[in-house]
């Protein structure tokens, strides 16, 4: 079983797991089945929002961006991206065009609005695999991914990879541990009973294990959810994702 | 204070007379139970919807009362006897004045 020990991110696509395949048949109907999947209201939020004239400028996304279902198609593959020398996810892309190009304040984390405007954008890549590749203007960035990975933290000094590698398949009080990827974002999720992006449920990682969470649109954020991506690669994507 | 939230109603277009027909109508909604507290020790209000109603042309054939120990975008399924072409209506009614109204029609032959 020397297989076993080999990164999540060197394995053929078709090794890598979604937690998907975790989930009893009724959470896998409630993602697959528009009529029971929640987070299609705020998909048609978004959807709202895309062509809603916004801030100072009185502009609204569709103003650049035309008809969301073709521009932003695949676009969410593709994130975290570097964009003119800084690491943005796509919530802090959403956010940057808010203040530069529509005068309009950033929305914070988990704020209904930048979720719907997440995940209508997100959704338009349903389907399509993941797909980020190590570059010179990336690299920096992706090795500190790959460190927070690694790194134990917390009361409990453990680290991503320590369950997410090296017990993935196995199980924590009664759940099975998923391989992590960051596939499905953002999520319906049933404990929380509302949407939430992959920075939350990265947060609610770093308090299991009792360690100082890292802020949300922290760089540190940013590096994880790229080397994160990078380590899913070729997975489709499935937003709008339900899970447990 | 008014306010009202997205609905989404699936079930057929058309059915044969006398046919059951499945409907699912979902409400967006946070259903706050009242129980919760924020971070700062303050009770959150109850933010919950009351009742769920469906009638078909005009007459009442589906009733439902909601409490704080439901959960958010509540999704109900049921099923009725397709007795004739017309509309259905679905209402919810909830706290802060809220209420929510989608129809949906069916031709039945």
């Amino acid at each position: 079983m020397a297989d076993s020990y080999a990164l999540a991110a060197d394995l053929p696509t078709q090794q890598k797991q979604s937690s998907y395949e975790l989930m009893s048949p009724e959470n896998r109907a409630m993602q697959d089945d528009p009529s029971l999947n929640p987070a299609l209201f705020w998909i048609s939020e978004g959807g709202s929002l895309w062509n809603a004239k916004s801030g100072e400028k009185r502009m609204s996304c569709s103003s650049c961006h035309g008809d969301a279902k073709k521009s932003m198609r695949g676009v969410a593959t593709q994130f975290p991206k570097v964009v003119k020398g800084k690491l943005q996810t796509l919530e802090g892309q959403i956010n940057q065009c808010r203040v530069a190009r529509q005068g309009a304040p950033a929305l914070p984390y988990e704020n209904k609005e930048l979720l719907s405007l997440t995940v209508l954008i997100a959704n338009q890549s349903k389907g399509m695999p993941i797909a980020i590749k190590e570059t010179a203007t990336n690299r920096v960035d992706l090795q500190k991914g790959r460190g927070w990975f690694n790194e134990r933290m917390g009361q409990l000094n453990l680290s991503c990879a320590q369950c997410h590698e090296d017990r993935a398949g196995l199980k924590l009080g009664g759940s099975p541990i998923p391989q992590g990827h960051p596939n499905a974002y953002p999520i319906y999720r049933l404990e929380w009973q509302t949407l939430g992006s992959l920075q939350r449920r990265l947060r609610n990682c770093m308090s299991g294990v009792r360690a100082e969470q890292f802020a949300y649109g922290s760089p540190e954020m940013a590096q994880l959810e790229l080397f994160l991506m990078w380590r899913a690669n070729g997975l489709p994507i499935e937003t709008p994702g339900v899970r447990p | 204070m008014s306010k009202t939230s997205r609905t989404s109603i699936t079930m057929p277009t058309t059915a044969k007379k006398g046919s059951i027909i499945e409907i699912r109508a979902i409400a967006q909604h946070d259903m706050e139970s009242g129980f919760r507290y924020t971070e700062s020790g303050k009770l959150i209000p109850r933010d919950i919807i009351h009742v769920f109603t469906c009638s078909y042309n005009n007459v009442e054939i589906f009733k439902a009362d909601f409490y704080s120990g439901i959960g958010a975008n509540p999704l109900m399924i049921f099923t009725t006897i397709a007795t004739e072409t017309g509309t259905l209506e679905f209402k919810w009614v909830g706290d802060d004045g809220y209420e929510a109204i989608n129809q949906a029609r069916i031709t039945v032959s």
